[in-house]
């Protein structure tokens, strides 16, 4: 049970928090919209890899398995794969430039001071240029935001990552903008 | 230096939404809601929770920023001061420190937080959206605390620009400025 009474505890994560304040839920969708399908020279399935990284760093099992499905979505993987983000991508196949951002992400979630000159030094060798660097520094600091908002308040989680299937399809193809009241 | 070219008048934060807008509007629009919409904390009290998340995740520009303009909403320098050196013996309500101590929870993790801290908090007579609202300034400010030191964001040394900017803020709050910040170029 969430930390607060929610008006429907059936919602899992993030959605039942959308519902509780819909005054936050609006900027926090366009937030999410925009960094994960809005311009960008890194495309959504990066994106959602990096969201998808930062989350289970943040070990937050909502955020992690819900964009990590998105990631697949957007990749055309088998939903098996979600588990390859927690190893470190051994299997998913990734660019040097795409690994060389993770490692910048992976930096700013555990603090902005962590990110020095030669991470970014080594991003730029693999071709990343300042607006992916910008977009990945945001993305990985936003999710530090969305973890701790969804575990901060005791959300519930689903445990399969089959339960996220139609949620990551539904987050990669419809987008983020009042998906999350769904309807009976 | 920052890590990419930002423009070079604006320090901080203002030059990463100034370089990118698009994001910026989303992240403005939640910010201007959080610490100025209507709520039953006051402004000075949701200032407090973002400089103490500022100051534990150690971003001088964050810090030195919402400290100046928690001051200026205070009337008074000493509280800011006190809460950042001891939550527990701030001149502040039970009330607030129960709130502030649940921030600090959350800018370690939002798993760190327990339900005894909530539990406090509620007997104080927190209600489940002062709750809320103070979990998500902390965790909007762990955002904000990366987005500056991670692109390795100038603050400035001069105590004279926070003073300043806390004085904007109080006058137009989170939004962008209607005509830009051009005329902050000299």
């Amino acid at each position: 049970m969430a930390h607060i009474t929610l008006p429907d505890e059936s919602l899992p994560g993030i959605v039942g928090l959308f519902n509780f304040r819909p005054e936050t839920a609006e900027p926090l969708q366009l937030l999410a919209e925009t960094l994960l399908r809005g311009d960008s020279p890194l495309t959504s399935g990066e994106r959602e890899l990096i969201a998808a990284y930062v989350s289970h760093l943040n070990n937050c099992h909502f955020c992690h398995t819900s964009h990590a499905s998105a990631a697949m979505a957007h990749l055309d993987c088998d939903l098996s794969l979600i588990d390859d983000i927690k190893n470190g991508f051994q299997q998913i196949e990734i660019s040097p430039k795409l690994r060389a951002l993770l490692n910048i992400a992976a930096k700013v979630q555990k603090s902005g001071r962590e990110v020095h000159a030669e991470d970014i030094a080594a991003a730029k060798a693999e071709g990343a240029a300042d607006k992916e660097i910008h977009d990945t520094v945001l993305i990985a600091a936003a999710f530090c935001m969305f973890n701790r908002y969804v575990d901060g308040l005791g959300t519930w989680a689903p445990k399969e990552h089959e339960a996220y299937r139609e949620m990551g399809q539904r987050m990669a193809f419809t987008g983020y903008v009042r998906f999350s009241v769904p309807q009976d | 230096m920052p890590h990419i070219p930002l423009p070079g008048h604006l320090p901080g934060i203002t030059g990463l939404l100034e370089y990118s807008k698009d994001t910026a509007h989303p992240i403005r629009v939640l910010t201007q809601f959080l610490l100025r919409g209507k709520n039953s904390l006051t402004e000075g009290e949701r200032e407090l929770i973002a400089t103490v998340v500022s100051h534990y995740n150690e971003c001088k520009f964050c810090t030195a920023a919402h400290t100046a303009i928690a001051d200026v909403l205070l009337g008074e320098t000493e509280t800011c001061e006190l809460v950042k050196k001891d939550i527990d013996t701030a001149p502040i309500s039970e009330k607030m420190k129960a709130l502030l101590k649940i921030a600090v929870m959350v800018q370690v993790s939002g798993r760190a937080v327990t339900p005894e801290a909530i539990t406090v908090a509620k007997k104080s007579g927190a209600t489940d959206i002062e709750i809320h609202d103070t979990v998500l300034i902390a965790a909007l400010f762990c955002l904000y605390n990366r987005y500056v030191d991670g692109m390795a964001t100038v603050a400035p040394a001069d105590p004279q620009f926070y003073l300043g900017l806390g004085q904007r803020l109080k006058e137009y709050g989170y939004n962008r400025l209607p005509n830009g910040y051009d005329h902050l170029k000299n």
